[in-house]
């Protein structure tokens, strides 16, 4: 029954994942520490494979919508492996409260800009009119 | 490609590693805004390519956790899995039928609740 439950809760996750990018970890993980009962190392090691398969799926689907910069995408995923020694290496260096409230300001940082963007009169949104439907040789919509 | 774009995209990549290092949260968190904020990406376009980005980001950090520590639980992972990869169909799908800033309105809120997360969890 909690696998069940925890099999619904990672759908949500995906479809979370789906709608705005990311792996959906943020889910996967409180559904196997809290409904399976798993340690917070092993959920989270265990989400990181979800994560990558999950990923798979999610960028071949938006490749077929033709929004996926595979050029950019290979750059960023090149230069991560630094950035993670970087992390670990600052992880064990610098108190993980002061971490924490480090990166709450960056992300309230980041939700402010896209808010403003959000907001912004002139906000690019190229597909709307195709969702709206062609217009008839006419012009009428 | 030119040097000034390359170096932001190293920033991308050094920092969605960085705070997966950190904290263990997916890169996608860092990445798409990051994107859409650095770039002007499109949120759709940033999305995709943020999740491209996450395969090799994901699949080494598991291969570490698995290979080098024994931390994942491959079965359980997945089963798991599964459903997810049904989810992440629906979320794509629903994702190309709602205006792009609906898309940055629901990142902006998920970045409070991480922040409200990290300071208060």
């Amino acid at each position: 029954m909690d696998l069940a439950l925890a099999m619904l809760v990672c759908t949500t996750g995906g479809i979370v994942g789906g709608l705005i990018g990311v792996g959906g970890g943020i889910v996967f993980i409180p559904a196997m520490t809290v409904l399976l009962s798993k340690g917070q190392v092993e959920a989270q090691s265990t989400s990181l494979l979800m994560i990558a398969l999950v990923a798979i799926v999610g960028a071949w689907r938006q490749r077929s919508y033709g929004n996926v910069n595979f050029k950019d995408a290979f750059l960023i995923a090149a230069l991560s492996p630094v950035g993670v020694l970087i992390g670990v290496v600052t992880a064990n260096q610098i108190p993980e409260r002061a971490l924490r409230i480090g990166f709450a300001m960056v992300a309230l940082y980041m939700a402010y800009r896209l808010l403003k963007r959000v907001f912004a009169p002139n906000h690019p949104d190229p597909r709307v009119p195709e969702i709206a439907g062609p217009l008839d040789p006419d012009g009428r919509s | 490609m030119d040097r000034r774009r390359i170096w932001s995209l190293a920033l991308i990549g050094t920092a969605a590693g960085a705070f997966s290092g950190l904290f263990g949260v997916g890169g996608g968190t860092v990445i798409v805004p990051m994107l859409i904020l650095l770039f002007a990406y499109g949120e759709r376009l940033a999305t995709g390519t943020s999740l491209a980005a996450i395969v090799a980001i994901a699949f080494l950090a598991a291969a570490l956790q698995g290979g080098f520590y024994g931390n994942v639980d491959i079965d359980l992972g997945l089963i798991l899995a599964i459903p997810a990869m049904v989810g992440i169909v629906v979320g794509t799908a629903i994702q190309q039928r709602i205006p792009e800033k609906a898309v940055s309105l629901i990142f902006a809120v998920l970045l409070i609740g991480v922040a409200f997360e990290m300071v208060l969890g």
